[in-house]
């Protein structure tokens, strides 16, 4: 049996946003009934050009499922611009994460919402210089080195869970090594930094709560003072001071010189901790 | 909620009796039956009683028993026994939808340089007996095929089977973990040389297995050290799974009308309810010449794993041959060997009862089952489509 979050669970056994939009401003079809997974996604923009509503249907797992219904909640109320962020990471975490295995389900739903944002802009999908890698799956080298570099892929079996790619006859695994020792040497000779993986809101959010618990918290309290998490807006982390922090003349200063200091070193640079009005 | 377990191709409930004849041997009785005191001596005796039990069940001689630790040490003690005596040999043949026991061994095989035949079936899930016949080489050591498939519960003629073999001085051996227990299987009334069976099929614990070893057959054993089994497979024994494999082994003999009654119309009742109920749901597998508790059952255009994790909202246990479920990314080799389309082979659900399932049990599947199908075929992108161009043709 799968070990899967309560979150998947939940959007598995209720599905959120599942049909077809009629006359859609964007749509796509991906996967196949062969390979065991398949989502059509349609979405309707709003007069300021935001998705005001996309629906899904998976024929599918429970994670196939749970990952186009977790992705339709995740665009209502964004632009195109912000939707074409979303990644299949950013599904999984939505997700709480999914299995290893099931990661080519959250994949196949970054692949279409790719293909609608394609099919809304007029913009052809083909890209006539891949070539098929894995015949049983259908998948090209240009998808298989797009996850790779996604999502910082090492080994065949990692591939094989992201996008299916050598997961039937296994004559594919050769090739699928070639074009991982490809992309990790040059990488590699490159001696670039690695890219920091962006973190997701769903990330960083969870990151600030255990840095909270496990390096500010238990300090303020020693203090008899307290602060509890009130929002996260892009970087800007919104507090509210307890106990005696609330009083304190220089919680302010305990704010700046230690909270956000903390929440810089464990989470991001970026982040600036404020703090809401009483 | 209640558990309805109907999955007892995967495992089944260690029955009350059972349980009962074992739990002495754990910690009053914990003697070596190898040992010279009687307090060991005790424990040999019982042994002894089991293996008659579990004879008795084959119609076989005590000897012919090898207590192992599971099926799949039989059935790769098997093999590896007929190609270690047959040193010349280099040829195996097995079927295509054979338990992964079998399967993987053979591929194994073959990788190591022998040449490995996997006879095909039909739609229906039936040996091929002509290429199955043709198959047999002078150069062929062994013969392995399953009494009963697994996941369709497809019955297949291994005795024929056994008799072709033996006209051309091959052995051949059975996988019939299956079979034993749900079908009657007699020993003397075949020329099967090696045949394999479960102790956690038939209603006795995991960890305890048999071979049968026809008398005459040359024997090479898997499991080297002491003398137990008469040196055919060393190691201390499993004294309290081999008590429980003799008294299941009895209850199994005594419940095989019951089975072949009460449990196949249960059965019956679960299928054609549910093809009545569900459109474009078909049975894989033959009709006639299956295990009287097995039903496997494809429900177009919907995922199995989806459909077993709905069903176990309501406390229903089974097992699906989607891709999905395999922890693989394709469905069941049996129903692809089988040549079941995709649209199918993705939704197949296999449903196996036992003689501890009621009325009820098949009640709760018929009334809970229908709208899970339902349900997700409304999220399915195939359905409505599909539903109309079937409709025209």
């Amino acid at each position: 049996m799968w070990e899967y979050t309560d979150k998947v669970r939940e959007h598995f056994l209720n599905p959120r946003n599942a049909g077809e939009i009629e006359n859609p401003d964007g749509v796509a079809e991906v996967g196949s009934i062969a390979c065991g997974d398949a989502l059509k996604l349609t979405f309707k923009l709003d007069e300021n050009k935001r998705i005001a509503d996309a629906k899904f249907k998976t024929f599918g797992c429970a994670s196939a499922i749970a990952s186009a219904s977790a992705l339709t909640e995740m665009l209502k109320g964004k632009t195109i611009e912000d939707a074409m962020k979303i990644t299949n990471q950013d599904i999984a975490d939505y997700l709480g994460g999914l299995p290893p295995e099931k990661m080519h389900c959250s994949v196949l739903g970054q692949e279409a919402l790719e293909k609608a944002i394609e099919n809304y802009r007029g913009v052809s999908y083909k890209r006539p210089e891949e070539e098929i890698v894995c015949a049983c799956f259908g998948v090209t080298d240009g998808e298989i080195e797009r996850a790779i570099r996604q999502n910082h892929l090492t080994s065949v079996e990692e591939v094989t869970y992201y996008t299916k790619a050598g997961g039937g006859c296994e004559n594919c695994h050769e090739k699928i090594q070639g074009i991982l020792d490809r992309i990790l040497t040059a990488q590699g000779s490159e001696k670039e930094p690695v890219e920091k993986p962006r973190l997701s809101n769903i990330q960083k959010i969870r990151m600030i709560e255990e840095t909270i618990e496990r390096e500010i918290r238990p300090s303020l309290q020693h203090d008899g003072g307290d602060i509890d998490l009130i929002d996260v807006i892009g970087n800007r982390v919104l507090v509210a001071t307890r106990g005696a922090c609330a009083t304190c003349q220089a919680s302010q200063i305990t704010l700046k010189s230690f909270v956000e200091w903390k929440l810089k070193e464990f989470v991001s640079p970026d982040l600036v901790v404020e703090e809401v009005a009483k | 909620m209640k558990t309805v377990y109907l999955d007892n191709n995967a495992t089944t409930m260690v029955s009350r009796e059972v349980l009962d004849e074992m739990l002495p041997f754990f910690h009053d009785r914990y003697g070596n039956p190898s040992s010279m005191h009687s307090f060991g001596g005790q424990v040999a005796r019982k042994l002894l009683e089991a293996r008659h039990r579990v004879a008795s069940l084959l119609g076989a001689d005590p000897e012919e028993i090898i207590f192992t630790s599971c099926g799949t040490e039989s059935d790769n003690t098997a093999v590896m026994s007929s190609l270690l005596v047959n040193p010349g040999k280099t040829h195996v043949v097995t079927s295509r939808v054979e338990h992964p026991a079998i399967k993987v061994l053979c591929e194994h095989l073959a990788q190591k340089g022998y040449r490995v035949t996997m006879v095909g079936v039909d739609s229906a899930g039936r040996l091929d007996m002509e290429e199955y016949e043709a198959s047999l080489t002078p150069d062929t050591a062994v013969a392995s095929i399953m009494w009963a498939n697994n996941e369709t519960g497809v019955i297949f003629p291994v005795e024929e089977a056994a008799r072709l073999a033996r006209a051309r001085g091959i052995a051949f051996h059975t996988d019939a973990v299956q079979a034993v227990g749900k079908i009657p299987v007699n020993m003397k009334d075949n020329v099967i040389d090696m045949l394999s069976l479960s102790g956690h099929k038939l209603h006795a614990p995991k960890g305890i297995g048999v071979l049968y070893v026809r008398k005459g057959t040359k024997f090479s054993p898997f499991l080297i050290g002491g003398h137990q089994e008469k040196g055919r497979r060393g190691g201390t024994e499993n004294v309290p799974g081999i008590i429980g494999l003799g008294r299941a082994c009895e209850l199994a003999a005594a419940s095989m009308e019951k089975e072949n009654t009460y449990v196949r119309n249960l059965r019956d009742r679960l299928e054609s309810e549910l093809l009545t109920a569900i459109p474009q749901s078909r049975v894989n597998g033959v009709q006639d010449e299956r295990l009287p508790n097995t039903t496997n059952i494809s429900f177009e255009f919907v995922e199995g794993e989806s459909i077993l994790l709905l069903m176990d909202q309501f406390g229903i246990c089974a097992s699906s041959g989607s891709a999905c479920t395999s922890g693989s990314l394709q469905p069941s080799h049996v129903l692809r060997a089988m040549g079941v389309p995709y649209t199918m082979a993705h939704g197949s659900i296999r449903f196996s009862l036992s003689v501890y399932n009621t009325e009820e049990d098949i009640d709760l599947v018929i009334k809970e089952l229908p709208p899970i199908i339902e349900k997700l075929r409304v999220l399915s992108p195939y359905w409505t489509t599909q539903q109309g161009a079937c409709t025209t043709v």
